[in-house]
């Protein structure tokens, strides 16, 4: 199960809308080891495309420096599907499996195919869902939203910025 | 001196839980080899049967991407510092 606070989520559901109809890709992250997604973090999506994104090489590695730095690790890759359900595809997947690939990271698909600017409806939808995917499997996993991610923990390990 | 080498969560479990190695090696792949050999196993992650650089893996000598300087040909030298990283990328 992805446990993810309100915030976190809205600003995921914001940047797919904003970059719609280009994907929209980022990480959560949270302190290593643990499944807590604290830090959002919007990334760029180098191949500027409606059908594939990519986090270029260099911001990459800039990522991770900060991310090690601060004893934290991805707990959400997420990023957006502009036609599609919010499912992984096969280029999804394969990523996802590769070799260095965590596979304790949750993969956050969101589709913004219904929402409003695209459709032009009132009651527009963006779908969010959450997987975990192992050596080319693929398992959806509920995602509970929960209102303050940091209440409720103790405050030895809140970090704050 | 040594290369320093940074190894992404999952492959950990080759290093005994180690985040970074050291190792040597005149160019990337053959530090990959000297890697292997005190870290069994680690090899057949990053390189392909073919011989090539895993495409879902990035590999980094200092800043620079390798892909961008001759992937495993890439030379390396004492002091340098190497990343490994899963690439990250997908689409619909």
């Amino acid at each position: 199960m992805l446990r993810i606070d309100r915030a976190t989520y809205d600003a995921i559901v914001a940047h797919a809308r904003k970059d719609h109809p280009d994907e929209a890709c980022g990480v959560v992250a949270g302190p290593e080891g643990t499944e807590r997604p604290e830090r959002f973090v919007p990334m760029l999506n180098a191949a500027r495309s409606p059908t594939f994104y990519e986090f270029d090489s260099a911001d990459l590695l800039a990522l991770y420096r900060e991310m090690d730095d601060r004893d934290e690790w991805p707990v959400v890759v997420y990023h957006s599907h502009t036609a599609t359900e919010a499912y992984p595809s096969r280029t999804d997947i394969g990523y996802a499996s590769g070799p260095a690939a965590d596979p304790r990271t949750h993969y956050v698909l969101v589709s913004t195919r219904h929402h409003g600017p695209e459709t032009g409806l009132a009651g527009d939808d963006v779908e969010f869902r959450s997987y975990r995917i192992v050596d080319g499997e693929v398992s959806e996993e509920e995602v509970e939203i929960v209102e303050s991610y940091l209440f409720g923990h103790s405050p030895t390990t809140v970090v704050y910025d | 001196m040594a290369i320093e080498v940074r190894i992404p969560t999952i492959l950990r479990t080759h290093t005994g839980g180690s985040k970074t190695v050291e190792g040597s090696g005149s160019t990337l792949g053959a530090l990959i080899d000297d890697l292997d050999s005190k870290h069994s196993g680690l090899k057949d992650r990053l390189v392909t049967e073919e011989g090539k650089l895993h495409r879902f893996v990035n590999v980094y000598v200092n800043d620079e991407d390798v892909r961008f300087t001759g992937a495993l040909d890439t030379e390396v030298k004492d002091g340098d510092s190497v990343t490994i990283l899963p690439a990250v990328a997908g689409g619909c």
